[in-house]
């Protein structure tokens, strides 16, 4: 269970970046299947090759935001729908990535007979041979704490960010582009920007499960979208996206909850490795239909206090108009 | 302030449906001046206020804004020096967003925006006092998300955003037109007074004709892509809706006219 949470947290940071793409700039942005991928076989690649592990990892999100890079420059310059420039990118870096791997999995567990460093080897047992496989040997709770403060560092950044004047920018990209352009917002560059972060987290996401998993592999990122469109639709539905600090914190807390949904689907048999697609699938689903049906709002709305509560418009007064003493002050 | 020289556009051209909204316009506004458009449906007016703000490219003539030749530059390039009010209460302001963060990216339009805080201190007083001029109550509601406003009030904020900032042209497409008769009023006459609290120069669409009148000290009449005739405040002080009404039928019937011989 405790893996589950890490997994949780590790994915938790690529559901930030679907948090940018999905929720802020309404943007379906199916770049992350790949660009997970990119990440984790960017960083495998260098640790291999002796690459410091943060310096990989920095290089995982590097890689990450190019491919975002790359959706934004067939949305934004080439004008190809949003949806399908960012499947065009997906599928081809499909390809490049098993360039950048030099095959189709790249093990960061050995080399040589020696163990690989990487962001976790502090975190290993020290008795060889205790653990029936390597990266069982990883679950403590200083690495949840590590994780889950990494997390938080992305979440604080993203709140901080989109409070920016540029940040602001980016929301009315997203929430009303005919006023984002009245407003003299390049649409362009805060599009692009976004992705490029957006694609950064999920790549630096790949770049931690690859080091976590240890090994990066073409199929890794395979579905990845819907995993974090589960935790932001679950999160968001859990703490309400009235106040942006909530809204990312939902984030990180539909990601592990996710994780620990499936988990206990697979600890009791209830499901097994292969069905893990379709359990994804059905969540997201489910999510969505919840998340709109009024009956289940007003329930969440017990569990949470900071709910998003319509206060109703008040009537149009003229007010100031009629009243000669208020249109004097 | 603003001068177009010749300009014109043709939608589908070349097409059964081509469709010539814009015959060589020349218009000159000057500084402080407040122009009312008015014109039958399909007269141009809208296409007019949209090739000025760059929404749509002309296909020929210029646009001049304060001496800088702006006829290429993008919309939002542009949004430096017009601001817009659009005829839909939702168009102007981004509905997910407070009242406070809609009025700081009103406030940073035709700036480079940073990463610098947003809403800060210094700003959320200003907008406090901006929109207490609204005198709608908005000023202790500056954290309500903008979509749960009423019609009328969005288009209060959008007109106060987009006229705080002093642009060098304020934009007005039919901006009252999709309210209810009590709000449309109220919202003409904090037109009225933002423009002439700010300075500003201003172009106003309308579909209503007394409101034409009695704002503004111009007033254009459009028809079929051409400005048919122009009153001065002088003018539009003698003048009545029924006097407009049948400049309007004696315009319709010598483009009728035209026609027929043509």
């Amino acid at each position: 269970m405790l893996s589950a949470i890490e997994q949780g947290l590790i994915f938790a940071i690529l559901a930030l970046g679907v948090f940018l793409t999905y929720r802020i700039l309404d943007l379906p942005d199916l770049t992350v299947d790949g660009s997970f991928t990119t990440g984790g076989g960017t960083a495998a690649i260098l640790l291999v090759n002796g690459c410091d592990p943060w310096l990989a990892t920095l290089a995982g999100m590097g890689a990450g935001a190019v491919a975002g890079l790359i959706t934004g420059f067939l949305h934004t310059f080439l004008r190809i729908d949003g949806l399908l420039a960012s499947i065009l990118t997906m599928i081809g870096l499909y390809s490049i990535n098993l360039r950048i791997m030099q095959g189709p999995m790249v093990s960061v567990n050995m080399r040589n007979g020696e163990p690989i460093n990487t962001l976790f080897s502090g975190f290993r047992l020290a008795q060889p041979g205790f653990c029936p496989s390597d990266n069982s040997c990883l679950f403590s709770w200083q690495v949840i704490g590590l994780l889950a403060l990494a997390a938080l560092v992305c979440k604080l950044a993203i709140d901080w960010f989109l409070a920016t004047n540029f940040g602001l920018a980016v929301q009315a990209t997203g929430d009303n582009q005919t006023m984002a352009l009245a407003d003299g917002v390049s649409v362009r560059v805060t599009k692009n920007v976004t992705l490029m972060v957006s694609n950064g987290l999920v790549g630096l996401s790949g770049a931690l499960y690859a080091q976590f998993n240890g090994a990066a592999d073409s199929q890794m990122g395979v579905g990845m979208i819907l995993v974090g469109l589960a935790s932001v639709i679950v999160g968001n539905a859990i703490l309400g996206t009235r106040f942006m600090f909530l809204a990312t914190l939902g984030v990180i807390v539909g990601s592990v909850l996710y994780r620990l949904v499936i988990f206990f689907a697979m600890d009791w048999h209830l499901a097994e490795a292969g069905d893990m697609k379709l359990i994804s699938a059905v969540l997201v689903v489910v999510a969505l239909v919840v998340s709109k049906a009024e009956w289940i709002r007003k329930s969440f709305k017990v569990l949470s206090p900071w709910w998003n509560k319509p206060d109703p418009p008040e009537p149009l007064t003229s007010q100031a108009l009629h009243d000669p003493a208020k249109t004097e002050g | 302030m603003l001068t177009l020289t010749d300009v014109s556009k043709t939608f589908f051209a070349n097409t059964v449906n081509e469709r010539r909204a814009l015959r060589g316009v020349n218009l000159s506004l000057e500084d402080g001046d407040f122009v009312t458009i008015i014109g039958s449906n399909g007269a141009g007016k809208s296409t007019l206020l949209n090739i000025v703000a760059g929404s749509l490219p002309c296909d020929q003539g210029s646009i001049v804004v304060d001496g800088r030749d702006v006829t290429k530059l993008a919309d939002f390039r542009r949004a430096s020096l017009i601001a817009r009010v659009f005829q839909d209460p939702q168009a102007g302001t981004a509905p997910h967003l407070t009242i406070e963060q809609n009025m700081a990216i009103a406030l940073t339009r035709g700036s480079r925006r940073g990463l610098r805080r947003g809403v800060t201190k210094a700003r959320r007083q200003r907008f406090r006092e901006e929109l207490a001029v609204l005198g709608l109550g908005l000023e202790s509601r500056m954290r309500t998300r903008v979509g749960m406003l009423s019609g009328g009030q969005r288009q209060a904020l959008s007109l106060l955003m987009a006229s705080f900032t002093r642009p060098r042209i304020l934009l007005l497409d039919e901006h009252t037109a999709a309210l209810d008769p009590q709000r449309a009023e109220l919202v003409t006459e904090l037109t009225r007074k933002v423009v002439a609290d700010n300075g500003l120069t201003a172009l106003m669409v309308t579909h209503n004709m007394s409101q034409a009148l009695s704002l503004g000290n111009r007033l254009l009449m459009m028809h079929e892509g051409e400005i048919i005739f122009e009153l001065d405040s002088r003018a539009k002080e003698h003048t009545t809706v029924s006097d407009l009404m049948d400049r309007f039928a004696s315009a319709k019937g010598q483009m009728a006219d035209r026609a027929l011989l043509a």
